[in-house]
């Protein structure tokens, strides 16, 4: 039972949540090989012996820097085959979900996405997924021989296993139809944590008030290495990059812990919250629905209460 | 110009979620059915097109005869006509190739969907589509314009948005804020009863995936407060008891 787990990097270093499918893939038991396609840290691919990679190759061609799906699915395509591969692992995102879906086609896989944790096999192939916005999972056997699974975060814990893989550059040869869709440009936030990898996120709703009492917002977010988010009116008003709207119709995270600020907790917000480990809510209602969903909450006002939680924080490492 | 909306009919985003029959059936009761919110995109955003360039639109659910209030709502936002495969949406590959099945040979310039439904959330139908149509996908997709044979695009990646050219044909999966959602008028209220809504039966698929039961997460604890003026004590908490800091 081969496997092959498509990693995806950002500013040259794997995604944790990519080192979380490679940890997958070895839990599962197969010999396992990882593929990064496009510009990589060599160090950053080599370190995924540790988690688990007996192999790992690098498409290193420069059309490849850019995630363009049609040719990712080419490429992961030829490697299951190369490598004799049943099964492909990867983690969910813009980028994996969609390739995902492509290659289940071309190999004929069984295709599972959002898929929570690792699998029954005591009758069958049994994996365990997210459905209805994180309000319940589905229990889903993958009947044929090759499978693809896409993962959400957490699905498997990393953990050191093994020592640095050796890197093998893996040529492919790509078509004019891999491109048929061209990247002109992107805008991408730099040294920013990504919300759907972050460990903490701190996320503001329509009870910051406006775009320029952010900063304290930010600050806070800072001090705890978090990423931030915002309600759904916070982006639809520009207040805060569509990229950072969490919920139903946004961004789905699953944090250690997430504190939200100012944000009423309606249902299509807290459905794209609810795998949440821990959740602190600040409001000055003690009525706002999301207490409710909460674990540990403070009735008050956030523009009292942001800056001396930073400092309590900052005191506190 | 010829478009495809491809819309889901599901529960309505504030539902309570339950199972019947020993967790193997989704629980109905006192739940609305709605167009998916990112089909509602992807539907909005067509009928602009048809609005700024004389586009035909025709939206496809596959479902059972439960859904064509779902398809009427979405005549009535203004498609020119409706078709619905008469099966039971059972998964992302079944739904996928009956929408190819149909698409196959029909002429549509450009199909467009929802990102995702919010019952399965796959994400995965539109790639799907794409690839057994031999056509580009792209999604999540957050603006669309159309200029004769050619399509300019932006697409929603971790942090931030990708540009994009295409030719037309291609899959879209669509979200926010590619248009804004319409709500349906009097008159197309009207209108939509007497639209053609056409009735197709499914082709046999061979799914890889067999749904066993549903299970529902563990019930959340109660919330512990604490006074505005010892915010030092949840730093405590957080970093002793939840031990995420
Ligand atoms: C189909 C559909 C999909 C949707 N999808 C999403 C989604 O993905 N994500 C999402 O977020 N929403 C979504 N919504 C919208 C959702 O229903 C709510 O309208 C939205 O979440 C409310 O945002 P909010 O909490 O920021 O604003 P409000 O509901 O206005 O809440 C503001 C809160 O701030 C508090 N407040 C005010 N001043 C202060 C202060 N000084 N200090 C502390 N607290 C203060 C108030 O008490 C209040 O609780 C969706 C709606 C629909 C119909």
């Amino acid at each position: 039972m081969a496997i092959l787990v498509f990693v995806e990097s950002a500013e040259g270093k794997i995604k944790k949540t990519s080192i979380e499918a490679v940890a997958y893939a070895h839990a599962l038991g197969g010999p396992v090989t990882a593929i990064a396609l496009g510009a990589v840290d060599k160090a950053e691919l080599e370190a995924l012996g540790k988690y688990g990679a007996q192999k790992v190759l690098h498409a290193a061609d420069e059309k490849l820097n850019q995630g363009v799906i049609q040719a990712y699915a080419s490429v992961l395509e030829k490697a299951l085959q190369d490598e004799g591969a049943d099964i492909l692992v990867l983690a969910n995102s813009s980028l994996g979900t969609p390739v995902a879906a492509r290659v289940a086609t071309k190999i004929g896989a069984s295709l599972a996405s959002n898929v929570v944790d690792l699998p029954q096999t005591s009758g069958g192939f049994v994996v365990k997924r997210s459905i209805y916005t994180g309000k319940a999972f589905a229990w889903v056997e993958l009947k044929n021989q090759k499978k693809v699974i896409g993962l959400r975060k957490n699905a498997a814990e990393i953990k050191e296993v093994g020592s640095a893989a050796q890197v093998t550059p893996y040529a492919v040869t790509l078509s004019d139809a891999d491109f048929a869709t061209h990247i002109t440009s992107s805008e991408k936030a730099t040294g920013e944590v990504l919300l759907p990898e972050a460990n903490i996120v701190v996320s503001g709703g329509r009870g910051m008030k406006g775009p320029e009492h952010w900063g304290i917002l930010e600050e806070l977010a800072k001090t705890l290495h978090a990423a931030t988010g915002c309600s759904k009116p916070v982006s639809d008003m520009g207040w805060r990059p569509h990229h950072e709207h969490v919920g139903q119709t946004g961004v789905k995270v699953a944090p250690q812990l997430y504190i939200a600020i100012g944000i009423s907790g309606a249902i299509q917000h807290l459905a794209g919250v609810n795998s949440s480990k821990y959740i602190v809510v600040i409001n000055k209602d003690p009525e706002a629905p999301f207490f409710k969903a909460a674990d540990y909450g403070i009735v008050g006002d956030a523009f009292e209460i942001i800056p001396k939680l930073t400092e309590a924080i900052k005191a506190a490492k | 110009m010829k478009i495809l909306v491809c819309i889901t009919h599901v529960p309505d985003t504030t539902s309570k979620i339950n199972f019947t029959d020993s967790n193997t059936k989704f629980d109905t009761t006192g739940v609305q059915f709605i167009i998916g919110p990112y089909d509602d995109y992807a539907l909005a955003r067509a009928i602009e097109l048809k609005e700024t360039s004389g586009a035909t639109v025709t939206v496809l659910n596959v479902g059972l005869a439960d859904t064509e209030p779902t398809l009427r709502k979405a005549l009535a936002i203004g498609a020119d006509d409706a078709i619905r495969v008469n099966a039971e949406p059972t998964d992302s590959f079944f739904v996928a190739a009956q929408i190819a099945e149909l698409a196959k040979g029909a002429g549509y310039d450009l199909i467009l969907m929802g990102r995702e439904s919010i019952d399965y959330n796959s994400g995965v139908v539109h790639g799907i589509v794409a690839e057994l149509l031999g056509i580009p996908s792209i999604s999540p997709v957050m603006k669309l314009d159309i200029d004769g044979t050619k399509a300019k695009l932006a697409r929603e990646i971790e942090g931030g948005k990708e540009y994009l050219e295409v030719s037309l044909p291609f899959v879209a999966g669509c979200q926010e804020p590619i248009a804004e959602w319409k709500i349906p008028n009097m008159r197309g209220i009207m209108s939509a009863r007497t639209k053609p809504l056409k009735v197709v039966e499914p082709k046999t698929v061979d799914s890889g995936v067999k749904l066993q039961k549903f299970e529902l997460p563990p019930p959340k604890g109660s919330v512990k407060m604490i006074p505005a003026d010892n915010v030092g004590e949840l730093v405590n908490l957080l970093k002793n008891e939840a031990k995420v800091l």
